[in-house]
């Protein structure tokens, strides 16, 4: 790809990490925080004094990661972390997750916004449960790239056999779950091998380190590249005498590219207009993509609102109330069918209903269950809902910001699930 | 200088996409403002998200009345500018209601008294939300930080139960009394904003640049040194070129010894830096859990 690693155009990847007490996943990001100089000597100071009081033997690094009392008490990771390095190559952000079955609505969060998925194997044991869980939250999620670092390597006299046995049995799994970019990395996190630096002891590794394979890997966000998407966030209006008619339509472009002249479809009323200009404080551009946070003004006066889409003209969405999707259940009070919920799909929100729940999937085996089916906190699901009116959608796979939801209860106001929509 | 960074942009367009969330579900809005460099940038990326029309909030000091004179100079002419309206409200009035007590002492500091003031506030002014500059990288607590940060009727953060935020979906809903914290600038790190602040030159205070100043030492950490403050006999006043890296209540904002006059050394002197800027926030030495019990209690 020839990507430049210079100061210049440092771009960003963001990555997941979950995993479970012992699997080395603290020793792994301290590793990495540690080796790029991004623990700094007050911190540092820290852990190695926060380590002596804890009795720990030697300086404990996972100390960095968890950041609430109940954490550093507990010795267990509960919530989200996010973690921040940068090499001269890429800043990269860690969201670290705790890796255990009762945490899976914490992988999911953390997951959503991920381009990449780590996930860590103990090389004495292999492919695990969890090995199956964490990579299918990866999948339901569509992260594009999954790494399988094979962990505490200096266990097992730094074997290939041991290596290459636990990379054909994750071959049968990434077949089984369609995953598309894998990598397979044996390393040592407590040692250091492989990680930032090549390693000495298992010279018959020729892959790439896996510092090196986050730096150098292509990340482009072909995602939502297709097909041009702009939901309207709000309107600005500014009024003033010098821009009296200045009538903007603030948002983040969700997909595709949006150029001056385009001529566009508002949803839902399905009004066509052209773009006649596209800014960021007053600083014209002749097009703006995906990911973009922009004004567009169109040359027609239309009734535009907030959880409006803008869309190209040939590239319509798809539209209705009945929807099937995955979802993955958040609260403590379980998913009633029938149950009433309000339904944001990135900025529009409406009322929904839950129609049905056809499976609940057990993760651990990649079983659907059809019986006596209760949705409990953590669980995912296949169900489908009825929106009180028409919404406008893609396929999640096809675009995880126009094909993901949230779910709110309406008394409480919590956050209750999360929805990716399934091909219609 | 300019740093062409991809990750920059992203970390813009993601920081502007937060404030327009924030004006499209909130009614009365206020940006947290405490003349230091992260709630400038905040100031300029909500400018930047809503040009040509007005920011639609207003700018909020809880001022300890332990200031540096010149963030109070410099926050009056940015309001000015602006034409957005600011409110300050002095923690000295909660002490003389006898809502907080002064801390006295040695290490008194009118830090956590904050909250207490900020609250009020809340209520005074039926506040639903306020913006503030704190980011994942300064401090483990804050790492567990969410975008909409909700808080309770009594203003609290509940770490343990927090709502989950996916995507770019934020779910602003609350109840009656009930607010949210939201940090749009929760991706950067001190050096990304640096590199923003360069990039966009914007104006900071001068205390941001080496100036002379009367410091002293204490537990490590130079303080800059002013009239009500106690010294311990040991503690040596003396002069020497210093800059701020985080500018907070003067009692606990620690200064840097250096001469970077320009952005551009300071973003050479940040990136080589060894330690965190907190390192040199008094407040944080408290406790291991300083940050999360502040928080706990309504803190920023």
């Amino acid at each position: 790809m020839g990507e430049k690693i210079n100061g210049n155009n440092k771009s960003l990847l963001r990555f997941t990490t979950a995993g479970s007490v012992d699997d080395g996943k603290s020793t792994l990001i301290g590793r990495l925080l540690y080796d790029s100089k991004s623990i700094f000597e007050d911190q540092m100071d820290h852990i190695v004094e926060s380590s002596k009081r804890l009795g720990k033997e030697g300086i404990d690094l996972s100390l960095l990661t968890d950041g609430l009392r109940a954490e550093r008490e507990q010795g267990i990771t509960i919530d989200v972390a996010y973690r921040y390095f940068a090499t001269p190559a890429r800043k990269f952000i860690i969201s670290d997750t705790p890796g255990h079955i009762q945490y899976t609505r914490n992988m999911v969060t953390g997951a959503s916004t991920a381009d990449l998925a780590v996930i860590l194997i103990d090389a004495r044991k292999g492919v695990l449960e969890q090995t199956l869980r964490h990579s299918y939250i990866a999948t339901l999620l569509d992260i594009r790239h999954i790494v399988f670092c094979i962990n505490k390597m200096d266990m097992v006299n730094y074997s290939e056999e041991v290596f290459l046995n636990i990379k054909h049995e994750l071959t049968a799994l990434d077949e089984k779950l369609k995953i598309e970019n894998v990598h397979y990395i044996p390393i040592s996190a407590k040692f250091g091998d492989n990680v930032v630096e090549p390693s000495e002891k298992m010279k018959w590794y020729e892959g790439r380190t896996f510092l090196r394979l986050i730096e150098t890997i292509d990340i482009k966000k072909i995602k939502n590249s297709s097909e041009s998407r702009f939901p309207v966030q709000t309107i600005i209006r500014p009024l003033s005498d010098e821009y009296h008619d200045y009538r903007g339509y603030a948002g983040r472009i969700a997909g595709g590219t949006f150029r001056k002249g385009d001529s566009v479809t508002v949803l839902p009323s399905m009004l066509r207009s052209r773009i006649s200009g596209i800014d960021v404080m007053g600083k014209f551009l002749s097009e703006a993509s995906a990911g973009d946070s922009v004004s567009i003004t169109l040359e027609d006066q239309i009734d535009i609102s907030r959880g409006d889409l803008i869309v190209r003209n040939d590239e319509l969405p798809q539209s209705g109330q009945d929807i099937n999707l995955m979802i993955c259940w958040f609260n403590e009070k379980p998913l009633k069918a029938g149950g009433r919920y309000l339904a944001r799909f990135n900025t529009n929100e409406v009322e929904c209903v839950i129609k049905t729940v056809n499976y609940r999937m057990n993760i651990d085996t990649l079983e659907r269950d059809f019986e006596n089916i209760t949705i409990n906190m953590n669980d995912i699901a296949n169900i489908n809902i009825k929106t009180s009116k028409p919404v406008f959608f893609d396929p999640y796979k096809k675009n995880n910001i126009t094909g993901s939801l949230i779910f709110i209860d309406a008394g409480t106001k919590e956050t209750v699930a999360a929805g990716m929509i399934m091909d219609q | 200088m300019k740093i062409n960074n991809e990750h920059l942009k992203e970390l813009e367009d993601e920081a502007i996409f937060v404030m327009r969330e924030v004006a499209a579900q909130f009614e009365k809005k206020v940006i947290l403002f405490s003349g230091g460099k992260d709630s400038i940038v905040l100031v300029h990326l909500a400018k930047k998200a809503f040009w040509p029309a007005k920011m639609p909030f207003s700018l909020m000091h809880i001022d300890t009345g332990h200031n540096f004179e010149e963030t109070l100079t410099f926050r009056d002419n940015l309001a000015r500018a602006l034409g957005v309206e600011l409110i300050v409200r002095l923690v000295q009035d909660s002490i003389d209601q006898g809502r907080v007590a002064e801390e006295t002492g040695i290490n008194a500091s009118r830090n956590k008294a904050q909250s207490v003031t900020l609250l009020d506030a809340f209520d005074e002014l039926r506040l639903d939300v306020a913006i503030g500059g704190g980011r994942r990288d300064e401090e483990k607590a804050r790492a567990k930080e969410r975008f909409f940060s909700y808080r309770n009727e009594f203003g609290q953060w509940d770490p343990k139960n927090q709502r989950p935020e996916l995507w770019n979906i934020f779910n602003g809903h609350k109840n009656f009394g009930e607010h949210f914290r939201v940090f749009p600038i929760s991706n950067w790190t001190e050096l990304d904003v640096w590199q923003y602040i360069m990039n966009e030159n914007i104006i900071l205070p001068d205390l941001y640049y080496t100036h002379r100043r009367k410091i002293f030492q204490r537990n490590g950490v130079y303080l800059a040194w002013a009239p009500f403050m106690q010294t311990k006999p040991s503690e040596m006043v003396f002069e020497a070129d210093v800059r701020c890296r985080t500018i907070g209540d003067i009692t606990c904002t620690g200064v840097t010894l250096s001469k970077a006059e320009s952005l551009e050394e300071i973003v050479t002197e940040i990136a080589a830096t060894r330690v965190t800027e907190r390192g040199g926030r008094y407040d944080d030495k408290r406790s291991e859990a300083a940050m999360e019990d502040r928080k706990k209690e309504g803190y920023f």
